[in-house]
């Protein structure tokens, strides 16, 4: 080991052609970017109005840009996992030794919860959140700033994990005692590790952020019980979030100091305990699906009742169904575990407390379908999502309590059966309701609409190849099969592996379905422009706005009186109002410190990894200084003046009266 | 951007102080006096310094950390409640947990 490079030698390069091929594939379309940016002089734009921004609609499209990319990563490695196993079946060693498969489905699982959904859920969240309660921003504009580029950070983390040395063998719970030194000697563990904590302590800050937002900026008049339903939801799983975040950060740092400092928290020799590390691991890790689907359920609620013209039925018994799945979910994270060997009572508790979670979310569904009632559905692309969600959702839930029983989960615990379970409430709960939520908000936040025929196809072919993936793999599980396994050697199964890869496929359909709608949408936007910032005739604030709203969200805090805000606003009159004339606006001051941090942060947790002792000094005590720095910094804002506003304000207005 | 209009917290009187000192003086007197003269039996003894020691802990969130239910400490109270309510939950039962598990292994 050198004092120069830690660990790190010429052995760290990638030697597999496929690792090598997608290395080569992102060079080159990494060159393409930024050829694009720097032939359009786009390099100052890039810098000025979005790396250093604090503007909470700008950090929310890069969340989403950044979960879009980091799909595309994950979607990479599911479909490589499908077809080697269907390509490895009669003992066939498939194309992925198993050294590099069990990389793969580990990096699927951290990606697609930690850097995909997260950020996607993140994302949707800044753009909307602040725009709902009436407020010009979050309550500490560079702290979500900084958020965003610890995710980043991460994200940058897991990436050279593939070009440099490996990513852990572990799946994506990484367990001690394969997860510890002994048994993972490699970086891959480490990559894991620094990966999650920093991105993780980044969504502990987006929590606080966000719970501060709620709590003290709503507009004049907009008491709790007021709040859009969205936000509520948001609310829930960022109080989640402050709850159980702290605890993976707690045993992500017990198992670097098992790991870096031979510590024995996990290990038997030295007393250690392995099964506390399961037990933490899910004390955060089964909050973490709460706090992935309950703003989904969030954006269900919205447009449920957006497009079916109707107040939301039940908003009280909403807020409060999410109040108790909140609850109940911080109390049930042994179902992951309930072959671990408690006792038959704890078991029994766990159990039950899973089974009693089904009650408010069937409060939420009936919610939904009491609002259709005698509705006039419009049937959009938000609302096909939406649609598709209530019966792949319900599904999943069914087989959700089925595995609450804690009789039944030692027959089918580790098999696919359990795979096919939480794909089925993830992507069809969480996903589905993110990308929901996307086509909804997509002309708010961008100002032009999606096409409509390319979203109808992208939902059609997610639909359809989310069932023929995955219910094979419910078959699969009954039939025997056991997750994570790299080959197969029964001919019983195959079948049902080959339908899964077709329903991979059909997905993947779905995914370029997407992308080709966001160029079309993006090429024709000039035909397809919102000019009103009321498409679909909102019932909340952030349709008051333009699209995209001005950048100081309101000209007025409008001073509210209903739970449908706007709607109300419509309905009196009092909406689009010229003002005579507007006070000056408070506003922050992009940053630079945030992306510098996030740079040093990168460094140090790259060191970390590698062992590069002085390089993880400078970047520690580098992102430290910085912080400082900035937190003595004077200037930090500015007044945005009365004139500038009238002039954005009557600008939006006309374009309202003409529209 | 934010209104950072801050909030006047009540840090309490010297009249406050003073109640809550004498409470605490007395709840911490009572087992004292208890344990030190061996007045009572074991069991009584035991169940009196609990009860006293929850009341105690009651008084120091009122009278020191001004904890109440008004306008401006009702966010603190409810943020208070919230964390000891996850303390409990997740170590309590993470303790159920393990015990249980070690108690089968054995």
């Amino acid at each position: 080991m050198s004092a120069l490079l830690g660990k790190l030698s010429w052995d760290a390069l990638p030697y597999d052609p496929i690792v090598i091929t997608t290395l080569c594939v992102v060079a080159v379309l990494g060159c393409v970017v930024a050829f694009l940016v720097i032939k359009n002089k786009l390099l100052g734009v890039l810098w000025n109005d979005w790396l250093t921004s604090v503007d909470h609609k700008k950090l929310g499209i890069m969340y989403i840009v950044l979960a879009f990319v980091m799909l595309l990563r994950g979607f990479a490695d599911a479909i490589m996992m499908r077809l080697q196993l269907a390509l490895a079946t009669n003992g066939d060693p498939g194309y992925l030794p198993p050294s590099h498969y069990d990389q793969i489905f580990t990096a699927h699982g951290v990606i697609m919860i930690i850097f995909m959904a997260m950020p996607f859920m993140i994302g949707l969240m800044n753009i909307i959140v602040p725009l709902q309660i009436g407020a010009r921003d979050v309550a500490f504009p560079f702290l979500n700033n900084l958020s965003f580029w610890l995710a980043v950070s991460g994200a940058v983390l897991i990436n050279i994990s593939l070009g440099l040395g490996e990513f852990a063998k572990t799946g994506w719970v990484a367990y001690p005692p394969l997860a510890g030194l002994q048994y993972s000697p490699g970086v891959g563990v480490d990559y894991y590790i620094w990966a999650l904590q920093i991105s993780g302590i980044g969504t502990t800050l987006t929590a606080v952020n966000f719970l501060a937002t709620v709590f003290k900026m709503r507009t004049p008049g907009m008491k709790l019980m007021d709040m859009p339903i969205f936000t509520w939801t948001c609310t829930w799983a960022n109080i989640l979030i402050a709850a159980s975040f702290p605890i993976l950060t707690a045993v992500l740092a017990m198992l670097t100091l098992d790991r870096y400092l031979d510590f024995h928290f996990f290990t038997n020799d030295g007393g250690g305990n392995s099964m506390m590390y399961i037990n933490l691991f899910w004390a955060w890790g089964h909050p973490e699906v709460y706090i992935l689907v309950l703003p989904a359920f969030g954006i269900f609620s919205e447009i449920v009742s957006t497009f079916t013209g109707k107040r939301l039925f039940g908003y009280k018994s909403m807020v409060w169904a999410t109040a108790s799945i909140s609850i109940l979910g911080f109390i049930v994270w042994l179902h992951h575990f309930f072959t671990m060997g408690s006792s038959a009572n704890v078991n029994a508790f766990f159990g039950i407390m899973t089974m009693i979670i089904a009650v408010p979310t069937g409060v939420k569904l009936f919610n939904w379908l009491f609002t259709m009632y005698r509705g006039r559905l419009r049937v959009t692309v938000p609302v096909l999502w939406t649609l598709g969600f209530m019966v792949t959702f319900t599904v999943g839930g069914m087989t959700g309590v089925l595995l609450a029983v804690p009789g039944a989960d030692y027959v089918l615990h580790n098999s696919l059966f359990l795979i096919a379970h939480f794909h089925n409430t993830i992507i069809g709960g969480a996903v589905f309701g993110y990308l929901a939520g996307f086509t909804f908000w997509f002309p708010k936040a961008m100002g032009f609409h999606l096409n409509v025929k390319l979203g109808k196809a992208a939902f059609w072919c997610w639909l359809v190849g989310f069932f023929l993936a995955f219910m094979p793999l419910y078959v699969l599980g009954f039939l025997g099969m056991t997750r994570r396994l790299n080959h197969t050697d029964n001919p019983d199964w195959n079948i049902w592996l080959y339908i899964a890869l077709v329903g991979a496929f059909v997905i993947m359909a779905g995914i370029i379905c997407q992308l080709l709608q966001l160029y079309v949408s993006f090429r024709d936007r000039k035909q397809n422009l919102d000019t009103t910032g009321d498409p679909w005739n909102g019932h909340t604030l952030e349709w008051s706005t333009a699209s995209p709203p001005q950048f100081y969200n309101f000209a007025e805090l409008p001073v509210v009186s209903d739970i449908d805000a706007f709607t109300d606003m419509k309905e009196k009159g009092t909406a689009y109002v010229r003002k005579a004339s507007y006070a000056p606006i408070h506003m922050p001051k992009n940053t630079k410190a945030g992306i510098i941090i996030g740079a040093l942060i990168t460094a140090f947790g790259f060191a970390m990894i590698w062992h590069i002792w002085w390089l993880a000094i400078v970047g520690l005590v580098g992102s430290i200084v910085t912080f400082i720095a900035r937190a003595y910094t004077k200037d930090v804002d500015y007044y945005v003046q009365p004139d500038e506003i009238a002039q954005i304000e009557n600008e939006h207005l006309d374009n309202v009266a003409k529209g | 951007m934010s209104d950072h209009s801050s909030e006047a917290h009540s840090h309490g009187s010297v009249k406050s102080y003073i109640i809550g000192f004498i409470w605490s003086v007395i709840l911490t007197g009572i087992p004292f006096w208890m344990v030190m003269t061996e007045a009572f039996d074991k069991g009584p003894t035991y169940i009196t310094i609990v009860v006293l020691a929850v009341i105690q802990i009651f008084v120091h969130l009122k009278y020191f950390l001004h904890l109440d239910f008004s306008e401006q400490g009702k966010l603190d109270t409810y943020s208070f409640i919230f964390s000891a309510v996850i303390i409990v939950m997740v170590v309590a039962l993470s303790v159920w947990i393990i015990y249980a598990s070690n108690a089968m292994m054995m």
